[in-house]
């Protein structure tokens, strides 16, 4: 049991070193302009992003994400509940949702970009926006998802309407709601990117951009990799988060599975 | 979401109320539960399905009355016209004379399937709590209420942990122990022991009587047992299918306190079991 989750550990944290290590020594003498050596890269990384544009840049796409996200998340849950639970609301709101949701995200920007202009607004209304449907379309499937035999617990028990919503709805759908999350934050991250492309000077988009039209190829690659990288890490720090929150269904999820 | 109201005595049912059902049991008082003509339909029209067409019995205070009936014959569309969870299509259900037209406040229900009843994200004791907090309770009475139905169901040392860690006999404990915590006068059961191993099922019909005993409650449990049906009724009302209707009330006058062997070996629980499983039995 223990020998396999360290070689599991192994594996999973040793093939990402053996293919930077590959790339590393095929490209140490490339001359090539579109791949330059990962040395050069690494070197540009550390000068552009290691703390020269840090600030101008990298803070502001992360405040511009996270704020996004967080609206997108708010107004998800909020709205999916809505959706759920008052019928007008899911007559008038459902058509609208699966017309929208067909749209691919990054295809409004534009729009935003003609709405709003180039500044943070347009960019964190667009995130914000484009996140919001992943998560309040899972919070409605949660929400009718919730079993019959926990409501009728709830109406026989005398909870109050406040208490049903708060306290066994939200509970209840927690887990869909999570994986929608999951995925807002996903597309909040290619929104964010694509907002800088479209329509800004600031940014790790827009840089990196810039980069790819001014042939500053080691810049480009120094941009794409520095996206990776948050991207991980900002994944590594939803699951702590869902680890933490969803702790009483990963756990049952486990004890349904070993009976 | 909220209870909808039933509709109280329509019209063509005045008439019924006043021919009185035969009872085997007269009481003086007003029964504490009293089930009158009730009727369930579901849908309307060519679609419509009658599920009960006209039940009557009653149970009185302090009683423990089972309903047998054979599987499918709506036991549990009855249960949950008396929790005010359905309206009643006709007739009427009554807590002491009042009409139920939403979930009652002094009743409490345990439903069948432990698994989808308890709250998965709640400790033991934060399920016991979740019903009482709009009681709005002083802590310390709060804190006796969760100590003693947990005691009474011998799971104080599980208050802790949630419920999908526990077995499924210590699960329906769980439920009953919510279900004692809001110290209800009306305690229903549907199916309650159905889906535990033969030993706990045992427990849980003794514990049944105890709180019976201890908590001086009015029981009505469903079952298809009807072995438990007699085990633990002081009447048995025994259900024809499709659609329900009430076949024969059985008085079990079997000694108390009852004792899961010698109270079983008796002649005379052969002898009730038989009458009520020749009732089910026979062609309706």
């Amino acid at each position: 049991m223990r020998n396999v989750a360290v070689r599991n550990w192994v594996i999973g944290a040793g093939t990402p070193v053996l293919l930077l290590a590959a790339w590393w020594f095929l490209s140490a003498n490339s001359a090539d302009p579109f791949f330059p050596p990962l040395e050069t890269i690494l070197i540009r990384f550390q000068e552009l992003w290691l703390f020269d544009h840090f600030q101008s840049d990298v803070l502001l796409s992360l405040g511009n994400l996270f704020l996004g996200f967080a609206i997108a998340a708010v107004a998800g849950v909020v709205l999916g509940f809505v959706t759920a639970l008052v019928p007008p609301a899911r007559w008038m709101i459902d058509p609208l949702i699966h017309f929208l949701r067909g749209i691919p995200p990054v295809a409004l920007v534009p729009i935003f970009i003609s709405l709003i202009g180039f500044g943070t607004q347009m960019r964190v209304t667009s995130i914000a926006l484009a996140a919001l449907f992943p998560t309040m379309i899972a919070t409605v499937d949660g929400i009718r998802s919730v079993s019959n035999d926990l409501m009728d617990v709830a109406r026989v028990y005398r909870l109050s309407r406040k208490e049903r919503v708060l306290n066994v709805l939200l509970p209840a759908a927690m887990p869909q709601i999570f994986s929608g999350l999951q995925v807002s934050l996903q597309v909040a991250f290619i929104v964010m990117i694509a907002s800088e492309m479209l329509g800004s000077s600031q940014g790790i988009g827009a840089m990196t951009l810039l980069a790819q039209q001014s042939f500053m190829t080691a810049d480009m690659w120094a941009g794409i990799l520095l996206l990776g990288v948050i991207g991980f890490l900002v994944n590594i720090l939803f699951s702590l988060l869902k680890r933490k929150v969803l702790s009483w269904y990963i756990g049952s999820r486990r004890m349904a599975r070993a009976a | 979401m909220s209870a909808r109201q039933a509709p109280a005595l329509p019209t063509r049912n005045r008439k019924s109320t006043m021919a009185q059902q035969p009872e085997t049991r007269i009481s003086a008082t007003t029964p504490r539960l009293d089930v009158a003509h009730l009727a369930k339909t579901y849908g309307s029209g060519e679609k419509s399905h009658t599920v009960i067409e006209d039940l009557t019995f009653t149970v009185d205070a302090g009683e423990v009355v089972c309903i047998v009936g054979p599987s499918g014959v709506g036991k549990t569309t009855l249960l949950k016209c008396l929790a005010g969870l359905h309206p009643a299509s006709s007739g009427r259900a009554a807590i002491d004379g009042r009409t139920i037209s939403g979930p009652p406040p002094e009743m409490a229900l345990v439903f069948q399937d432990y698994n989808r009843s308890l709250m998965p994200w709640l400790t033991v004791r934060k399920n016991l709590v979740l019903p009482l907090r709009h009681l709005k309770l002083p802590a310390a009475e709060l804190k006796e209420r969760c100590d003693s139905a947990l005691a009474a169901v011998a799971l104080s040392h599980a208050d802790n942990q949630y419920p999908w860690q526990l077995s499924g006999g210590m699960q329906q404990r769980v439920a009953i122990a919510r279900a004692l915590a809001y110290r209800p006068e009306i305690l229903i059961m549907d199916e309650p022991f159905a889906s535990v191993d033969a030993q706990t099922r045992f427990d849980l019909e003794d514990l049944c009587l105890k709180i019976r005993k201890d908590f001086n409650m009015t029981i009505l449990v469903v079952t298809h047992d009807i072995d438990e049906a007699v085990y633990l009724a002081d009447r048995v009302v025994v259900l024809g299918s499709r659609p329900a209707r009430v076949l024969k009330v059985v008085d079990v006058d079997l000694p108390v306190p009852r004792d899961q062997i010698t109270t079983r070996s008796l002649p005379e629980f052969a002898r009730q079991r038989t009458e009520v499983l020749s009732l089910i039995k026979r062609p309706a």
